[in-house]
């Protein structure tokens, strides 16, 4: 097992969008187990994506399960996901193994349905809310090339500030 | 660099368009750096405090900046300071306050929440409503010294004195 090194912003790598995952072959065990010990040496990371590696695949792992009282599917391997389902806008603090000394207001959706493979390659879905939906969120945006610093807004947002009366 | 200090400058005065562009343009010809800084508009006057590392005495940073302050109608302040970057504390909880506005609302709910280990960070307030029926609104950011269950309960306190208070948790992500 090998911790890799995360990359941080300003490396161009992060800024750009990741390859599906075409074959689960034994290279790719072995990357995604470097991976997650890298994500769990990092201090309170709950999530990594390969970009942050510099590995422009889509593979995000996600394991909250350290907050207790929430609803959560622990361990996650999640390969070529897709966010199939949007619910709800909540506001919440995020920061970055790549943005280092920084946190910062984002918006997320409260509630998403979710579709992967999982690291045997078998076909997922997931119903997914509030600490880990936004966890996933941010972990898929960097598969996207997208940091939580592209969505960031003040702390004075108001959600509802778009809200139509009929 | 060596030598090099950290100053906190203020500058307060009328709202006007490109009063950032100008002092921000003025620091940087005068070979200064930013750091932390916050401007926003209150009561129709702008508000700028600058976190400014300079190579020189404060002398030589007021002859930087007071020309462009003065043309731009600027009340300017400069201290020293013995700041540094990267010393966030992150927030681990937000609390709003609001209510009909009255005199002391402030430091009632402030006093109260100091009391029970609140550390604020970030502290914003607004009256809205109207001129005959104004209400307070406050949005603060702090760090919970003594946990959460002890604010809470101090909230309380403070909702009986008519007011309306929240308060979350401050999760923070970091993946
Ligand atoms: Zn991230």
């Amino acid at each position: 097992m090998a911790l890799l090194n995360i990359l941080q912003y300003p490396d161009p790598l992060l800024k750009q969008m990741a390859e599906p995952v075409e074959a689960i072959d034994n290279e790719l065990e072995i990357f995604i187990r470097d991976l997650e010990a890298t994500m769990r040496a990092g201090p309170g990371g709950v999530g990594i994506a390969a970009p942050q590696v510099g590995i422009l695949k889509r593979i995000i792992i996600v394991d909250v399960s350290s907050k207790p009282k929430i609803k959560q599917h622990g361990r996650l391997v999640l390969i070529n996901p897709e966010i199939t389902e949007w619910e709800g806008m909540a506001k919440g603090r995020e920061g970055c193994m790549s943005v280092p000394d920084y946190t910062g207001n984002v918006i997320r959706a409260k509630n998403i349905k979710l579709s992967a493979l999982n690291e045997q390659g078998e076909p997922c879905e997931y119903d997914m809310e509030g600490f880990e939906a936004r966890a996933v969120q941010h972990e898929i945006d960097h598969l996207d090339g997208l940091l939580f610093l592209d969505r960031l807004v003040s702390r004075h947002h108001d959600l509802f500030q778009r809200k139509v009366y009929k | 660099m060596p030598n090099t200090r950290w100053y906190m400058l203020s500058l307060i005065g009328k709202d006007r368009s490109g009063i950032v562009a100008h002092v921000t343009s003025a620091l940087y010809e005068g070979g200064c750096n930013l750091g932390e800084a916050s401007m926003i508009r209150l009561g129709g006057n702008f508000s700028m405090m600058l976190m400014v590392q300079f190579n020189g005495n404060m002398h030589a940073l007021h002859e930087v900046i007071d020309n462009e302050a003065e043309s731009l109608d600027l009340h300017l302040h400069i201290d020293h300071i013995e700041g540094r970057l990267h010393d966030h504390l992150t927030p681990d909880v937000r609390i709003t306050v609001y209510g009909a506005d009255r005199a002391g609302i402030v430091a009632k709910v402030t006093g109260v929440l100091a009391e029970a280990g609140l550390h604020i960070l970030d502290l914003e307030s607004d009256v809205a409503g109207t001129a005959e029926k104004p209400i307070y609104v406050m949005n603060i950011e702090g760090h919970a010294a003594d946990g959460i269950p002890v604010l809470r309960s101090a909230l309380e306190i403070v909702k009986k004195e008519g007011v309306d208070a929240s308060l979350d948790e401050i999760d923070t992500l970091i993946g």
